[in-house]
């Protein structure tokens, strides 16, 4: 009974707020979905992605028309705006992938308060992140060139190309983490279906959950294959970032020839993708109030893990540094040089701030407690991470090894638009998601009830 | 009122779906494989079809010019009319006075051949319908391949056999890798560059691997890199 667990955890501990019995829990989650009133603030956050969603479409449309030139991309920063967003979103979604896969292998009961929506963000943020290098082509429509498809040309990609390797990790897990947040969503669809009122709403759920009927059968398949996902997904945590990083290690320019970018990658990468984590649940869980099931724990357990990953981050930024002083190469020194005293080191000095300062303030159980400021310090990160990727791509780029190459990167008023416009489509698409399944997964909530504990019977 | 317990739905309710939806439903995943499969599939019979390459269509031409006739039966030389064939990227059409050469005097009254009167009298040139049209991207040189015993026929077919003229290839860009990949298939000697119906003197393998070397034809990696055709 949840009377007995109050005694020996404290307030803030809980993974689910005393009171809630099987029926509330399914109560609260699904009405946010099947109520037919949608709430204001839904509204108003909506419309405002909408407004920037359409900055998307009308710059999408100009570079279609006109060319990547529309962006700030020129001879020698190339990648500039666009890569760089392309970076910071798929490291956003690694959050996500985390929290689902290795926190389920490592029995993180925690986490599945926060999985469903962590998994849906995971999803949107490689949809944003997936847009750019397609954009950013040139000829966007023959995109599938980057396959290798039997083709009259006789041509395939060049396998030797860190990009093309690219191609496969970001599809790979986009497939996945498809694959898993819709295995998960089966049984909440079952129940969606089970108590929808309106006959096409029924009908829509119902396909979506193939039969779903909640018999032992089924639960014993779902069991398997969630298991069989999350084992699939773990290793692309680590493979996809890496892969992003290879984009930078195999080239030679300085600034990122170096061989611990992917541990450094994959480190920012969670770091950005938990400040992401709580710059959604921070908000959801006020407006619909969930904060009994999105509880204080979730958000510090969160906030711990970004600490942890901000500090190895930090520690490759301190690393980057001296390996290049190491290196005695004068390019990388110069480079390095140039990015702290140099056109940009006025981003340099706001990342360090934002990336590796800041986030100290975690150690503080105040900021790790109060919804209000850890908002804040995700946000600070955020925007920390993507100076990084900033810092990474544009610095290297303008200033390498010919100094009458040099050149400075000014992003246009298309590169904002592009930016923001993904942001738009993000919180478009995650507010539909919001609304149209439940953000939080029911019947994985159900079993951190204390009800759910099973006892076993002891046969004499 | 509503059941606490997970999952248990006490309260009788309709089915929303009749029974031969789970067939159905799995027919639609299992077919959807097949469905794919076969999008693939007819997706590359499109691109690769006669209909996209145009290959064996005869063009309609403004006079019904056959080579059948020139080439096969009267025994032209290739060269006699595309003149430029051996020094410049374009093989060259003839201009009207070539034509009138003959056609001043043979065939005067035609009324067929009336364009060409027309042309000759006019200056203005007869505007041929292109049958080998390579896209722009593409920098094709005749010379270039001329001179290293690549035959007219091994591109453009049996020439003489062509009442009015045809793409004989699919002029794909696998078609042409095919040989950039492996010149020593195709080369032939430079006598024998206009002969229709040659037939290698001996075993191709070998004589191709000869000329390859003789006539200095660069490697593979060098033919097929990007910018030998694409500039």
């Amino acid at each position: 009974m949840p009377e007995e667990q109050v005694v020996d955890t404290p307030e803030s501990q809980r993974v689910i707020a005393p009171g809630y019995t099987f029926g509330s829990v399914t109560d609260q989650i699904s009405t946010v979905v099947l109520t037919k009133h949608t709430p204001l603030f839904w509204f108003a956050t909506f419309a405002a992605g909408f407004v920037l969603l359409q900055g998307l479409l009308l710059s999408a449309l100009l570079l279609f028309w006109k060319g990547v030139g529309v962006w700030g991309i020129r001879m020698p920063v190339m990648w500039g705006w666009a890569i760089t967003n392309f970076v910071w979103w798929i490291g956003i979604g690694h959050a996500g992938t985390l929290i689902s896969a290795i926190l389920l292998l490592l029995n993180q009961s925690w986490r599945n308060s926060i999985n469903r929506f962590a998994e849906a963000m995971t999803l949107f943020a490689v949809m944003c992140a997936g847009m750019f290098p397609l954009l950013h082509m040139g000829r966007p429509w023959l995109f599938y060139w980057m396959f290798p498809y039997p083709n009259p040309m006789n041509v395939e990609p060049n396998f030797r190309s860190p990009l093309v390797w690219d191609v496969f990790a970001v599809s790979t897990y986009f497939t996945v983490s498809l694959l898993f947040w819709f295995v998960g969503l089966i049984p909440d669809l079952g129940t969606l279906r089970d108590r929808a009122q309106h006959l096409i709403t029924k009908y829509i759920y119902g396909m979506l959950s193939m039969g779903w009927r909640g018999s032992i059968r089924h639960w014993s398949v779902y069991e398997t294959c969630s298991l069989l996902l999350a084992g699939v997904a773990t290793p692309l945590v680590l493979s996809v970032h890496t892969v992003v990083s290879f984009d930078f290690t195999i080239a030679i320019v300085p600034g990122w020839h170096s061989t611990f970018f992917p541990p450094y990658f994959v480190a920012g990468a969670i770091y950005s993708g938990f400040a992401m984590v709580l710059a959604l649940a921070i908000p959801l869980r006020s407006f619909y109030h969930m904060e009994g099931l999105i509880t204080d724990r979730h958000l510090e357990n969160s906030a711990k893990l970004m600490l942890a990953t901000g500090l190895i981050v930090a520690y490759a930024y301190i690393m980057e540094t001296f390996m290049a002083w190491y290196s005695g190469s004068v390019y990388e020194q110069q480079a390095f040089w140039n990015r702290m005293t140099g056109p940009y080191s006025a981003q340099y000095w706001f990342l360090i701030t934002c990336n590796v300062v800041a986030p100290n303030l975690l150690w503080i159980r105040k900021f790790r407690t109060t919804p209000v400021l850890l908002f804040i310090s995700s946000i600070i990160v955020l925007i920390g991470m993507w100076l990084e990727r900033f810092m990474i791509i544009v610095s290297s780029l303008a200033q390498d090894y010919t100094q009458s190459a040099w050149g400075l990167f000014h992003a246009t008023r298309w590169d904002f638009a592009t930016f923001f416009g993904t942001i738009g489509f993000f919180v478009v698409m995650f507010f539909l998601f919001v609304r149209a399944l439940p953000m939080i997964s029911i019947f994985e909530v159900r079993t951190l009830l204390p009800q759910a504990k099973v006892r076993e019977e002891v046969r004499s | 009122m509503r059941p606490a317990a997970a999952g248990s739905n006490l309260v009788a309710m309709a089915q929303i779906f009749h029974y031969s939806s789970n067939t159905f439903a799995r027919m639609t995943i299992y077919g959807a494989v097949f469905f794919i499969a076969f999008a693939g599939w007819a997706g590359y019979a499109y691109i690769n079809s006669h209909y996209v390459t145009r290959q064996n269509q005869p063009r309609e031409q403004p006079i019904p010019f056959s080579h059948a006739h020139h080439v096969g039966g009267e025994g032209f030389d290739c060269r006699y009319c595309h003149t430029s064939v051996e020094n410049s990227s374009f093989a060259g059409l003839p201009a009207t006075q070539i034509c009138m050469n003959c056609h001043s005097q043979i065939w005067r009254t035609s009324p067929e051949l009336e364009p060409v009167r027309a042309s000759y009298q006019t200056g203005q040139s007869i505007r041929w319908t292109r049958v080998h049209d390579l896209p722009d991207y593409v920098y094709f040189n005749h010379s270039i391949h001329v001179a290293k015993g690549v035959g007219c026929e091994t591109c453009h077919g049996r020439i003489d056999k062509m009442p009015l003229t045809w793409q004989n290839a699919d002029l794909q860009m696998e078609w042409c890798l095919n040989c950039h990949r492996n010149p020593e298939r195709y080369v032939r000697p430079r006598e024998a560059i206009t002969t229709m119906g040659y037939v290698p003197d001996g075993d191709q393998a070998e004589i191709g691997r000869r000329l390859v070397q003789e006539y200095h034809i660069q490697d593979a990696r060098l033919l097929t890199s990007c910018s030998t055709c694409h500039r």
